[in-house]
Order: C-alpha cells, then sequence, then structure tokens
C-alpha cells in the first residue's frame, strides 16, 4: 500500500464533521496510526503502534528532530495529542494548552492559559501534574488543576464551555486526562489524601450539562448500582458500600478517580479504578472500605455498574487502584479471552474477563511483594502477611520492610501492550517502606494521611525500577530489565519491534520488544515522568516525550532514598536524582535521519 | 526586599533565585545576615538529643510533619521538586518567622515559581504542634539528627 495515499485518506476523515457523534469519528481516528487522538493511544489503553518505520534494526539511528519548552517548572505527565497537522501539549498548573503547528516546526497557533486561584497548589498531593487534553467533534477538553473542566475549540483554543467539577477548599483537585465516549466526557476527581467522596461524571460534551455522576463510596443511589451489579460473578446486594464503613465514614471515605480510563465500545463498558480509603490509618477506619481500590466497570450513558472488583478491601498501604486497565484478546490459561488487564499498585498483575468481572489470574510482577502470600481466586481476597499488616500492628506502631512501598509497584505510569507478541511492558517501581499509622483528625480541604512512611530499595538491592515484559494469559514475568530509579514514564509498544520508555534521569530509551535489550537512549533536558507516544507526518514516524521531572517521583528528588539502618545511606546519597537531573518542561520529537 | 526559593539542587546544593533588580551583592549581604543569625539562635536548643535518641516532643514532631509536610517538603525535611528544602530554609530564618508562616502561609507565585505554602492555622495537627515540628526540623537543619524515623529516648 502507499503509505502517502493512505494517509490522505486519513487525514480527510480527520475533518471534525459538526453534528457527528464523537463516537464515530474517534472510532475510526482511534484506529489511525498517523495520529495520536487519545492520550491513552485508543480506548483500549494498549498504547501500541501500527508505525513501523522505526525498527529493531535502524532505531539507533533516531535522533531529535526539534523540542519545545513549555516554560513551565512542575511535573510533567501524559503525552501531547496529535490531530492531523496540529499537536495539542499540555501543561501542569497553570495548565496551558499549546496548539504546535507541525507543518511549521511545532510554530504555536494557539495558547490557551487559564487563571486559576493558586490556593489550589497545596491541596495538590504530590505536585501540580496533569495528565493530559482530550479530543473529540473540534473540541479540546481540558481538567484543570481546580477542578474545572473547560471545552476549547480545537481551531482556536477560545472557550466553548466550562464546567465546575469540584471544589478546591474540600481539597477536590484534577489530574487526570478526560475521555470521551459518545456524546459524553467522563472525568474522574482527586483528593483521596483529603477526605474526598470519589466519583466519575459524566458532561454532555455539547455543551457541558452534567448527565451522571457515580461515587466511589456511599450509598447505593450514589454508587449508581442497580439489582444487576455484580462483584465476583455474584449481585453485590444493596447498601454493599455503607455497610463496609463506620457510621458515616463513607463521607471522606475516599476512593478518588485520578487514574486512566478506557472504553470497550462493544460491551458498551468504560473500566477505571477507584484510589485509596481516607486516611491512610486503617485502625480509625474498620471494615473493607467498599468500594475504594476497586475496578470499575460501568455503562457509559448511564452510569449505572455492570461489575467491580475489589483488589484491596481494607487498604493499609495506600495501594490506590487507579492505575489503567488495559483492554486486551489474549489467550488466558490457554483460552481466547476477551481481558481486562490491570497493574496494580499492589504489586499484583490482574487479569479478568473484562465482560463479566471474573478474576482470571492474580499474580506477583515484583517478585519482592510480600504484603500478601497470594490472591484467593475463590474470594478475590489477598492473603495478607500479619508481619506488613499495619493493622495488625496498630496505631503507633511502625511496621517495616513492607514490599511494595506506598508508591505501588507500579503508579499511574501507564504500561503498553503488543497484539504482535502478546506481551505487555510495564514500568515498574522496585521500593519497599516502612508504615506507621496514628490518629488524626478530618479538617474541610486538609490532608487526612495519618500514617508516616520511609521509603528505600528492597533489602540488598540498590536498584529502584525495572521495566518488564509481562505475559498476563500466565501472570509471568517474560524478561526485566533494572533501572536505576523508578520507571516513572508510560510506555509505548511498536509495529517495528521496538518499546520505548522514559527514565527519571530523562534518558529515552528504546528496548526490543522480544528481548528487553536496550537498542538506543538519548538524555532529553530533564526527567521523563510523561507517556511515550508516537505519529506520522508527511510521511515520516515521528517519537515524541514530555521531559520535566516531579510529581511523586519528585518527592525523592532531593535526598533520594534512603534506610540508615540497612547501611544503605551511601546508596541513598547516590541516589539523588538530583544529581543527574533538573526541573524543566521541555517536549522533544524524535525521528529517523 | 524579597527572596524567591526555588529547591531544585538536592544533597545540600541550593539555587536561589532572586528577584530582578537586586545586585548578587544584596544577596550576599543578605546571607551574610542569615549566618549572624543562625550564631545567634543556636544558643539555645528547642530539642534533646543524647545518644542519637530524640525527647518526645521532637519525636512528636517528625510524626506530625510527616503527616502534614513531607507531601510537599520531602521526606525528612529536605525539600522536593515542588517545595524548597526546611533544612537550608531553617538556617535563614528565625523560629518566629517559621511560625509565622506555617500559621498564615505564603504565595510566591511569579514567571520562574508557583510555590504556595497554604496556611495551617486552623489546622489541629499543625499548631497544637508547632513547637515540635520546629524542634524536629531544627534538629535536622542543626546536622544533628539522622534521615529517617528517629530514634525516641525512653520516656
Amino acid at each position: 500500500m502507499n503509505p502517502r495515499g493512505y494517509l490522505l485518506v486519513l487525514a480527510a476523515i480527520a475533518l471534525p464533521v459538526s453534528g457527528a457523534l464523537a463516537n464515530d469519528e474517534l472510532l475510526k481516528l482511534q484506529k489511525d496510526p498517523n495520529q495520536w487522538v487519545m492520550p491513552t493511544g485508543d480506548y483500549a489503553n494498549q498504547r501500541y503502534s501500527q508505525l513501523n518505520q522505526i525498527t529493531a534494526q535502524n532505531v539507533q539511528n533516531l535522533r531529535p528532530v526539534w523540542s519545545f519548552s513549555t516554560g513551565v517548572l512542575r511535573g510533567h505527565e501524559g503525552a501531547p495529542l496529535v490531530i492531523g497537522d496540529v499537536m495539542y501539549v499540555h501543561t501542569p498548573f497553570p495548565n496551558n494548552v499549546f496548539a504546535l503547528d507541525l507543518k511549521n516546526n511545532g510554530r504555536i497557533l494557539w495558547k490557551y492559559e487559564p487563571r486559576q486561584d493558586p490556593s489550589v497548589i497545596p491541596v495538590m498531593c504530590c505536585d501540580t501534574v496533569n495528565r493530559g487534553v482530550a479530543y473529540g467533534d473540534g473540541k479540546i477538553i481540558l481538567n484543570q488543576a481546580d477542578a474545572t473542566v473547560v471545552a476549547l475549540d480545537a481551531k482556536t483554543g477560545k472557550e466553548v464551555w466550562k464546567v465546575q467539577n469540584g471544589d478546591p477548599k474540600k481539597g477536590e483537585t484534577m489530574t487526570s486526562a478526560p475521555m470521551i465516549v459518545k456524546d459524553k466526557v467522563i472525568v474522574g476527581i482527586s483528593g483521596g489524601e483529603f477526605g474526598v467522596q470519589g466519583r466519575v461524571t459524566a458532561y454532555n460534551l455539547k455543551d457541558g450539562k452534567q448527565v451522571w455522576n457515580a461515587f466511589s463510596v456511599g450509598p447505593d443511589d450514589q454508587l449508581l448500582f442497580d439489582a444487576s451489579t455484580t462483584a465476583m460473578g455474584k449481585p453485590v446486594g444493596a447498601n454493599s458500600s455503607t455497610s463496609t464503613w463506620q457510621g458515616d465514614q463513607w463521607k471522606v471515605g475516599g476512593g478518588s478517580t485520578w487514574g486512566w480510563y478506557s472504553y470497550d465500545p462493544q460491551l458498551n463498558l468504560i473500566y477505571y479504578g477507584s484510589g485509596n480509603p481516607s486516611t491512610w490509618n486503617p485502625v480509625q477506619r474498620p471494615g473493607d472500605n467498599k468500594w475504594s481500590m476497586t475496578i470499575f466497570a460501568r455503562n457509559p450513558d448511564t452510569g449505572v455498574a455492570k461489575w467491580v472488583y475489589q483488589m484491596t478491601p481494607h487498604d493499609e498501604w495506600d495501594y490506590d487502584g487507579i492505575n489503567e486497565m488495559i483492554l486486551a484478546d489474549i489467550p488466558v490459561k490457554g483460552k481466547d479471552t476477551k481481558a481486562l488487564v490491570h497493574f496494580d499498585r499492589n504489586g499484583y498483575g490482574y487479569t479478568l474477563n473484562r465482560e463479566t468481572g471474573e478474576l482470571l489470574i492474580a499474580e506477583k510482577y515484583d517478585p519482592k511483594v510480600n504484603w500478601a502470600t497470594n490472591v484467593d481466586m475463590a474470594t478475590g481476597r489477598p492473603k495478607v502477611v500479619k508481619d506488613y499488616s499495619t493493622q495488625a500492628g496498630g496505631e503507633d506502631h511502625n511496621t517495616q520492610q513492607i514490599c511494595p512501598a506506598a508508591l505501588g509497584s507500579k503508579d499511574q505510569q501507564p504500561a503498553a501492550f503488543s497484539p504482535t507478541t502478546k506481551l505487555f511492558y510495564v514500568p515498574t517501581n522496585h521500593v519497599c517502606m516502612d508504615y506507621e499509622p496514628f490518629k488524626v483528625s478530618y479538617t474541610a480541604g486538609q490532608p487526612y494521611v495519618g500514617a508516616t512512611l520511609s521509603m528505600y530499595p528492597p533489602k540488598g538491592e540498590s536498584n529502584l525500577g525495572n521495566f518488564i515484559a509481562w505475559d498476563a494469559g500466565t501472570g509471568k514475568i517474560v524478561w526485566s530489565d533494572s533501572e536505576p530509579f523508578s520507571v516513572w514514564s508510560g510506555a509505548l509498544a511498536t509495529a517495528g519491534g521496538v518499546v520505548f520508555y522514559g527514565t527519571l534521569e530523562g534518558y529515552l530509551k528504546a528496548v526490543d520488544m522480544q528481548s528487553g535489550k536496550e537498542l538506543y537512549r538519548f538524555k532529553t533536558p530533564s526527567g521523563i515522568i510523561g507517556n511515550v507516544m508516537t505519529y506520522m507526518h508527511d510521511g515520516k514516524q515521528y517519537v515524541a516525550v514530555l521531559s520535566g521531572v516531579g510529581g511523586w517521583a519528585g518527592i525523592g528528588m532531593a535526598a533520594g532514598l534512603t534506610k540508615d539502618t540497612d547501611g544503605l545511606g551511601a546508596v541513598g546519597a547516590y541516589k539523588a536524582l538530583a544529581n543527574y537531573t533538573q526541573l524543566g518542561g521541555a517536549l522533544t520529537v524524535f525521528a529517523l535521519p | 526586599m524579597r527572596l524567591v526559593l526555588i529547591k531544585i539542587g538536592g544533597a545540600g546544593e541550593l539555587v536561589m533565585t532572586w528577584r530582578l533588580s537586586f545586585a548578587a551583592l544584596a544577596g550576599l549581604a543578605l546571607l551574610a545576615w542569615a549566618e549572624s543569625a543562625l550564631v545567634w539562635a543556636a544558643e539555645e536548643k528547642p530539642y534533646t538529643i543524647k545518644d542519637g535518641k530524640v525527647d518526645s516532643h521532637t519525636y512528636n514532631g517528625w510524626r506530625r510533619y510527616t503527616e502534614s509536610c513531607l507531601r510537599c517538603h520531602g521526606p525528612d525535611g529536605a525539600g522536593s521538586s515542588y517545595a524548597p528544602d526546611l533544612l537550608r530554609s531553617l538556617q535563614a530564618i528565625t523560629e518566629d518567622q517559621f511560625k509565622e508562616v506555617v500559621v498564615n502561609g505564603r504565595i510566591n507565585v511569579n514567571a520562574s515559581s508557583e510555590n504556595v505554602m497554604p496556611p495551617f492555622g486552623e489546622v489541629e495537627d499543625v499548631v497544637l504542634y508547632l513547637d515540635d515540628i520546629y524542634a524536629y526540623l531544627k534538629a535536622r537543619s542543626d546536622g544533628v539528627l539522622d534521615r529517617g524515623r528517629p530514634p525516641r529516648m525512653e520516656p
């Protein structure tokens, strides 16, 4: 096939057609490898590109061809979008959006600069990150830090509508990227460290009017659960959430929804996970604390939940369940399955049947995970090890050597899936912790944490991260590349047989999809916590990534992670990320000569 | 004169960005002033440390710091990519100045900095233990307390 002709046809489809359902448009666009129309690559969150100009054979010739400073210093998560000839780049607070002209070396077509009250900055746990904008029906949708959702005209950057999705005075903020499904914008909320009541909300793409709102914790009518909602194959029954909290603690119960969203158009279901229950002190909130730490499958038209699965009942470690749900049709234990694959903060890689919510596989994707021996496949519950239970230890008791640490074996940095190898490529953290819960009081808009923790590499090891290939059909690691720091960048898999990811020191790396062998590296201006993306323009494949160290990863920036008792002090000092990189948001675009 | 502190260095390195229009000399003068203040402040210690073990107030300060301050100012007061290193800050400001900032907050938002310290004046978990938090950070700042969870003296 003539690739140029192919491109022209797709460019014609890319022109926004007024009045058409964004769904029809996006369903087509997400399959076009020349563009990158949603933050997750496609609705299935596979982060896989059919582009194959850059291959395992020629990737060593890759070089940066243009770059762009965002003018913002804080942590840069997410990735730009490419729609037709325009690239849309977002920044952390103040959440600027740039439209860059790909026909003109990234010239700025328009810039949107929201005006936000800076008092939102300190109520954003772990830096003022933003994970990207969404495109649909000629609009760019931005989730601002101050919980405003704004729709911009993709051509001009002018505001089309604006809606307030939360109250920053109560600690409700937004960091996640919106997802557009059919004629709706689906958004989540952040603030699990401030005792928010987590929820997912759908707005009309056309005018910003709220369509439905579904809480993670609370009474059934707030959860949008009905008689058909199941967990582990059985109806959840009435009061499934409130019966697992003491009194009305669910009102400040957390279960925030700050991760990635995916969508299966055939099953008409959206998928996402909920975060930690508030506070971090488990003793203060008896019960399973449903439905925090839960995978949700909901109908995007009504919000009603079809099934749920709680991974970590009664969390004792801050293992938020918000990591991405990757939808892939793969053999699971030899049987072709419509699977949902999820690498949880708690260190288990889960494979579920995404139609029914049936749990198929739950295995550790970091061998050091020790807080549970295994997941009981009949009940779906983890078998918690008493020595690492902060609940068993109780308030004011320091539980030591828990793996993984609160930042999880993986945080929000999304994994990629290759349909050719059927493997998942997972950026991971390799960090353990001490955790001491204590009593706290709730004040609206103030941190509601109630635990101290210190983090360090697993005993006897010094690497803080691994980049692994995972077989979700068997629950086994296929290969693992050691990294000195946590891998906090989203991966990209390509038909060229190459997988890309970024590192906290600032390297963009390319590895062989089969073996994990490193094929290329380039040091970008700052540490990478953004996600790698690719697109084609004028018949040439480009790879792009945002640099700009920060986020929860930036917490260890100043002095590194250390633990005096392990004699790892020297390692800790060496681990100071500041010895490798400095702040600064920049986009770097790569291509072959 | 306004000093804008952005913590971007690590392990004992601090980069100070001055608001434009002030000469570097003015900066040096302020640093000299800060150092003399340090000598003066060193005479009275808000913490007690014996054989590497801390008193109950300093220990509680660590705990409260971890609860309310760590998410921005990093483990052990060492700063993060988005909030200043308090160990360096406490070498330059007095106890009263420290408490004033914690209670009332501070906003440094300009072209090169987006630092906002929220006011903690009405947050029980902080104001009730302000002396303890200061004691802990001062001990860290004075270089007499290691990173991590401090060992406690027997009551």
